[in-house]
């Protein structure tokens, strides 16, 4: 949407005064930045011109005459004259406000965007002062819900097009429309299909009266009486900047800011929304002792901090440091990260950390690949190779960015994963490796990029019946991927796990061979909130903050901690693994929830049920801590305590401290740190707030020094990126990518009438936040299993039947629905649906999952 | 009145037309009952255009159309020849669309066309394709228009059987599909760039300018030249008879023959074809071989000159010529060819109301001023006219006008001033928000003191009856 920078500017003289314009510019923006404001209603600079409203007309010199131009449509050219406040512009702007206004209730003082409402200010700059119109208004019934969190008011409704365009042009879901013509035109909804879009939230946040209205704000302050900080958006890593505003020590509601680099302005609706579950009753907000009662039931207990951390220093300080492990961690700020890990690795002394649940990547591929912005992604003409996660669903302000650079800006969209995604649609080649056999997949086409010639190579022809298509498909996407490393066009890799029941071995060879195409770079999409700022950190077994390996640690770092782990420790699944042995004497989880986030959900159970003593550090009490936690402490959440967090760029942005947390809980770094000073006196005890922490990160941490404080001042907007993460010689690191060249084919592992299980996440499940968001909770998606048509019939089943899906794990009962984007011999279940999680039925230990469909 | 009856030259199967003695170029089968028959079609010399254009070559075709000075019949009598020659080269495909959505109040010759004589058409277009080395025809007919589709429809599954569309077209190597299709009833969408938007299959509504003209970027993004019905008939005459016999009608500036559409207070309504720009006003309403003046002898208040949308006409403009120079000179346009006809009986205000509410009805809902302020003159006039007027009334109704239509407004007296202005005088994206000033600025001009003498009355205010056990 930025006009590229270009040197030829133009000269134009708005209201006699000359100024210099960008060539390609629309008048109402060049006038802006020239310190000319222009009222207007429907112009959105992220958004095309419709030139509707007609509020922004200025007289414009044609050369015949001036004549009234809406200047939203208009682009700049060299000379051009125009004038902004002549006796016929004003008179245009004044009618065109009179006539907004006849049929706007004017019901201001009970309306919700009363005091930030730009038809109300500019009501106060333009038009008459009194109104001409005695007829009676147009009636519209009041708010009517156009989707679960969405409200609208046709009454209070301008007909800007700003988001019936957003819904069109921006998000791609077209669910919100015109309606009737002339004076009863309405926005609305076709009877049955609900404004049900991920992105509902920013026509609330563009609509320029207050038609649109949120229920999570809905009459919950006057906007003169909150106030505001800019932060970044925690419930998925894109890390979108926003606006937190609260009042009366209350967050009640988050806006997009319009940062270039990341979200232009937009959110996705659990960003937007998600904060709800802060203010939840259920927050902890207390230590908690779990008392044990007669019949196996149990109760918890408050008990002071001290006393919590007293026994929880000394359960640490008596257990070995190998029978400690760590997971979680991926929530917090970097400062509670590098603090976290200063913790168990510098002062306790395990390597038993893991932020991710098997259900991330190696971090050696992840921080050792060169790295992409999303800019970088979506650069006009570059090619995207989609080898992940559909974005739509995990990571939404990236799909709208991709959305925005494929529609628009001729960007080339490969899509390699095993079912289509939202973004299938617009893309180019669709690839679609069965499960398994992604590595496969990818080097076919690479060699195929390599010869330029066809082969036939078997791989390529495993997806589906007809294997001549998909060859020739194969073909064209390796001919478009060669023509954009050649032209040097840009390739950018989205890398993530596209399916939830694979090992990760896969994407990652797939991945390592990628690497080796000139040019390419990659965009790891994980999804948990501040992921890349936990390895980053050194939240991994076997690293150090910085990425830096166990043996590599800085001069700065041995000086700052007591001491370094001397093996490499077990990652996630290693430690549950371990802990179901009774090889873990005290597990603590950080804001993690093994039992529905972990891969394999009966390993989960049994660690967590063979762990010697679990300890939480949370916002809420989870499944997995109301399952096996002694001891759990509450922590503040996001807005609650200052701190920075890392976006999957790499992009350090502030997390700013916006209200009190609830009763005495406390910042996740303050917590590590009291813990450390209780185990290693000193060892902490500079550390006492989150710039100090930094500070001391940004010392040990060489990838760390381009986040000083001044540049994350002057950067206040879109952050600053981490400094070289070209880290290739991590990836010969020992372990990285072992499982990759898997030799055995899903073939050879699902049996005869099984399927191939694809497990994949949706923006909203049943995770423990979601379910304490009081407007959003109902959204979770509830369990299905989205087979091939063809398959579907033969298995003598139809579109909703209840079946059961048995692996060798377990089973989960869901609801039948046939999808072309599901290969043959494929099943996609979406993750953590209430009541039916799908890692129940997924072994951490297999390359594949194989279920079988069964009626119920 | 009376219903017309066949004596007075009325055809009863042929509505709305009236047998005259005027030049019949385009009009000529309309005594026939089986008029809009292949067989028929084929008797009356029918497809003789086509065989000629297609013995010369296509420039030449585009060449004799530009020397005939055939200017558009739609509206703003642009020349179709010139309107041809904007397809960029090389911008292949390029598609040809027949604006037969002819909904301008008091318009009803393109549905008399498409009704009795839809082979004219489908030739016209067929001529217009060969011309332009098009291959593609989409013959876009109003939603009301019930008849003339079915008769399109048999016309274009007959001129397909015989060969004469489709592919090679009577043994040449020229090629055209055309496809009809139906509006939604949109008066609207009879603008080109709103037909575009329909025929697309989404909301007719107008496109932003520029681009100015769908020649650079029309149907599906591609050049694209939209002609209207009666233009397009024009052409198998044309192409038979050649330009310069084209020529020997009509003036030398406006050659040919027009239709116009007369209606209102006359002896004898209908449609008339006559020679354009030669025949006056006064001739079309009061020759005998026209109209035959007032009804019942009665007086001349007003006429509307050129459909709905066009300033009003009267007594003092009679004699200007059916040409669209001077009627724009004189503060109007010649527009689409309707004449609508008003006698002293007629109340200038619900006559503009009348109107008014018809643009406001037909709003797309688009821009501002015109959704909302052609509902808000109506919402006055109508007030006006139920005694709850204010004085303030009047020069209301002058200022939201001018917040749609700004500046001063074109009149005989502003000789000087186009109708039709470039640059536009209007708020709005499309003419039909100003298109509903126009009858309030004339009627109020002309007759404030009808206004006002509404205005002064007071109508006692009806007393509501509550029905006996309403919850109040």
């Amino acid at each position: 949407m930025t006009p590229p920078e270009q040197n030829n500017t133009v000269e134009i003289t708005v209201d006699g005064v000359a100024v210099s314009a960008r060539s390609g510019e629309l008048l109402i923006a060049a006038c802006e930045r020239n310190g000319t404001y222009i009222p207007r209603f429907c112009y959105h600079p992220r958004m095309s011109s419709v030139g509707m409203c007609r509020m922004c007309l200025v007289e414009v010199d044609t050369g015949r005459g001036f004549a009234l131009q809406p200047s939203c449509m208009l682009t700049v050219s060299d000379q051009m004259k125009v004038s902004t406040n002549s006796e016929t512009a004003k008179k245009a702007q004044d009618g065109v406000l009179e006539f907004l206004l006849i049929n706007h209730p004017l019901d201001c003082p009970v309306c919700d965007k009363g005091g930030e409402c730009p038809l109300q200010d500019q009501t106060m700059a333009y038009g008459p002062g009194e109104t001409r119109f005695v007829e009676e208004k147009r009636h519209f019934q009041k708010p009517i819900p156009i989707s679960e969190t969405v409200f609208l008011d046709r009454e209070r409704c301008i007909l800007c097009d700003r988001c019936t365009r957003f819904a069109d042009e921006v998000a791609g879901d077209a669910l919100i429309h015109f309606m009737g013509r002339g004076n009863h035109t309405e926005v609305n909804t076709f009877t049955d299909e609900p404004f049900a879009s991920y992105f509902s939230g920013n026509t609330v946040q563009i609509c320029p009266v207050g038609a649109l209205t949120a229920a999570p704000y809905r009459f919950k302050a006057r906007p003169w009486d909150l106030s505001e900080t800019l932060s970044t958006a925690w419930v998925d890593s894109v890390g979108s900047r926003v606006a937190l505003q609260a009042s009366r020590n209350r967050l009640l509601r988050v806006l997009g800011a319009d940062a270039d680099a990341v979200n232009w302005g937009w959110l996705s609706d659990k960003e937007r929304f998600g904060f709800e579950a802060l203010n939840s009753a259920q927050r902890l907000s207390s230590p908690k002792l779990r008392q044990a009662a007669a019949d196996a039931e149990h109760h918890w207990e408050d008990v002071s901090w001290g006393e919590a951390l007293e026994r929880i220093s000394a359960d640490l300080a008596a257990a070995a440091a190998e029978r400690v492990a760590v997971l979680g961690g991926a929530r917090l700020t970097n400062e509670a990260q590098y603090m976290w890990v200063k913790l168990a690795k510098g002062v306790i002394g395990t390597d038993n950390v893991d932020a991710q649940l098997g259900d991330g990547l190696d971090p050696a591929v992840v921080l050792g690949l060169p790295r992409a912005t999303i800019n970088d992604a979506c650069k006009p003409g570059s090619v995207v190779v989609l080898l992940g996660p559909d974005p739509k669903e995990e990571l939404g302000v990236l799909y709208l960015r991709l959305r925005h650079a494929v529609v628009n800006d001729e960007v080339t969209l490969i899509e390699i994963t095993p079912t289509s995604t939202g973004l299938s649609h617009l893309a180019q080649h669709c690839l679609r490796p069965a499960p398994g056999r992604t590595a496969q997949l990818v080097e076919t086409l690479l060699a195929e990029v390599c010869s330029g010639t066809a082969e036939d190579h078997p791989a390529a022809n495993s997806t589906s019946e007809d294997g001549a298509e998909d060859g020739a498909e194969l073909r064209e996407a390796a001919k478009c991927l060669g023509q954009a490393v050649s032209t040097g066009a840009g390739v950018t890799v989205i890398l993530g796990r596209a399916s939830l029941a694979e090992a990760s071995g896969g994407v990652e060879a797939a991945a390592y061979a990628l690497a080796d195409l000139e040019t390419v770079r990659f965009l790891p999409a994980l999804r948990r909130g501040n992921v890349l700022g936990a390895l980053e950190s050194g939240l991994a077994p076997g690293l150090l903050p910085g990425g830096a390996r166990l043996t590599e640690a800085s001069e700065d770092l041995s000086d700052l901690w007591p001491q370094l782990p001397a093996e490499p420790g077990l990652d996630a699944a290693g430690v549950l693994a371990a802990a179901a042995d009774g090889a873990i004497d005290v597990l603590l989880l950080v804001g993690a929830d093994p039992l529905n986030d972990f891969v394999d959900r009966d390993l989960a159970y049994r660690g967590l049920k063979g762990a010697g003593q679990v300890i939480a550090i949370d916002l809420f009490v989870n499944d997995s801590t109301e399952l096996a936690a002694s001891i759990v402490l509450p922590a503040a959440g996001p807005s609650e305590c200052d701190g920075t967090f890392t976006n999957i760029e790499g992009r350090v942005s502030l997390m700013n401290c916006k209200v009190t947390p609830p009763g005495t809980a406390r910042p996740d770094w303050m917590i590590a740190a009291e813990l450390a000073e209780r185990i290693k006196p000193g060892s902490a005890s500079l550390l006492d707030s989150p710039e100090a922490v930094r500070a001391e990160l940004v010392a040990v941490s060489d990838v760390h020094k381009s986040i000083t404080e001044q540049a994350l001042v002057e950067n206040h907007l879109e952050g600053v990126l981490l400094a070289s993460t070209e880290r290739a010689g991590m990836l010969s690191a020992p372990g990285a990518g072992t499982n990759a060249g898997t030799s055995v084919g899903p073939a050879a592992e699902i049996p005869d009438g099984a399927y191939a299980l694809i497990a994949a996440r949706t923006m909203y499940d049943d995770g423990v936040m979601l379910r304490h968001c009081e407007s959003s909770r109902n959204l979770a998606a509830a369990p299905r299993v989205w087979i091939n048509p063809a398959d579907m019939e033969a298995e003598g089943l139809r579109d909703g039947a209840a079946v059961r899906l048995v692996s060798d794990c377990g089973h989960i009962e869901a609801t039948l629905a046939s999808e072309a984007g599901v290969s043959a011999g494929s099943l996609k279940v979406n993750w953590l649906a209430p009541g039916a999680p799908a890692n129940s039925l997924i072994a951490a230990d297999s390359h594949v999952t194989a279920v079988r469909i069964q009626p119920r | 009145m009376s219903t017309p009856h066949e004596s007075d030259g009325y055809l009863a199967h042929a509505p709305g037309y009236v047998a005259n003695d005027g030049p019949k170029l385009i009009t000529s089968r309309f005594e026939h009952s089986d008029s809009f028959t292949l067989q028929r079609y084929l008797a009356t010399g029918g497809y003789n255009g086509l065989q000629a254009a297609l013995r010369a070559t296509p420039q030449e075709v585009h060449q004799q159309v530009r020397e005939a000075t055939l200017l558009g019949r739609g509206g703003a009598g642009f020349p179709a020849g010139v309107k041809w020659g904007f397809l960029p080269p090389g911008k292949h495909p390029y598609y040809l669309v027949v604006n037969g959505d002819e909904s301008e109040p008091g318009t009803y010759k393109d549905r008399l066309l498409m009704e009795r004589d839809p082979h004219q058409l489908i030739e016209g277009c067929l001529i217009a394709c060969y011309a332009l080395g098009l291959q593609q025809c989409f013959l876009y007919v109003r939603g009301e228009m019930a008849l003339a589709q079915e008769r399109i429809t048999a016309a274009l599954n007959e001129a397909y059987e015989a060969g004469y569309v489709g592919r090679e077209i009577r043994g040449s190597d020229f090629s055209v599909d055309i496809v009809m299709s139906q509006g939604a009833g949109a008066y609207i969408v009879g603008e080109e760039t709103a037909l575009i938007e329909s025929l697309e299959g989404r909301r007719g509504m107008p496109r932003l300018k520029p681009p100015y003209f769908p020649a650079a970027v029309g149907l599906y993004g591609q050049p694209t030249i939209v002609n209207n019905v009666e233009t397009l008939s024009n052409l198998p005459w044309l192409l038979t008879n050649g330009a310069e016999a084209y020529r020997s009608y009509g003036s030398e500036t406006s050659p040919g023959t027009r239709m116009f559409a007369v209606s209102g207070h006359l002896q004898r309504p209908g449609v008339y074809e006559v020679q354009h720009g030669v025949t006056t006003f006064r001739e079309l309403i009061y020759g005998n071989n026209y109209c035959q003046g007032i009804r019942q002898g009665r007086e001349l208040k007003m006429f509307i000159p050129g459909g709905g949308s066009s300033p009003w006409f009267f007594g003092e403009h009679l004699d200007l010529p059916l040409e669209a120079k001077p009627v724009g000179a004189a503060g109007s346009m010649l527009g689409s060819g309707a004449i609508v006809v008003m006698d002293d009986t007629t109340d200038a205000v619900k006559a503009a109301w009348r109107v008014v509410k018809f643009f406001a009805r037909e709003s797309c809902g688009k821009c501002t001023p015109c959704r909302e302020g052609t509902t808000w003159l109506e919402q006055i006039l109508r007030r006006i006219l139920d005694g709850e007027g204010r004085p303030a009334d009047i020069d209301l109704l002058l200022d939201i006008g001018d917040n749609i239509s700004p500046g001063p407004y074109p009149a005989a007296a502003h000789g000087e001033l186009e109708a039709v202005p470039f640059p536009p005088r209007q708020t709005t994206i499309c003419p039909l928000g100003p298109s509903a000033v126009a009858p309030v600025v004339s009627t109020i001009r002309r007759f404030r003191h009808e206004y006002e003498a509404k205005i002064t009355r007071r109508d006692p205010i009806p007393v509501m009856a509550v029905p006996a056990g309403a919850a109040l």
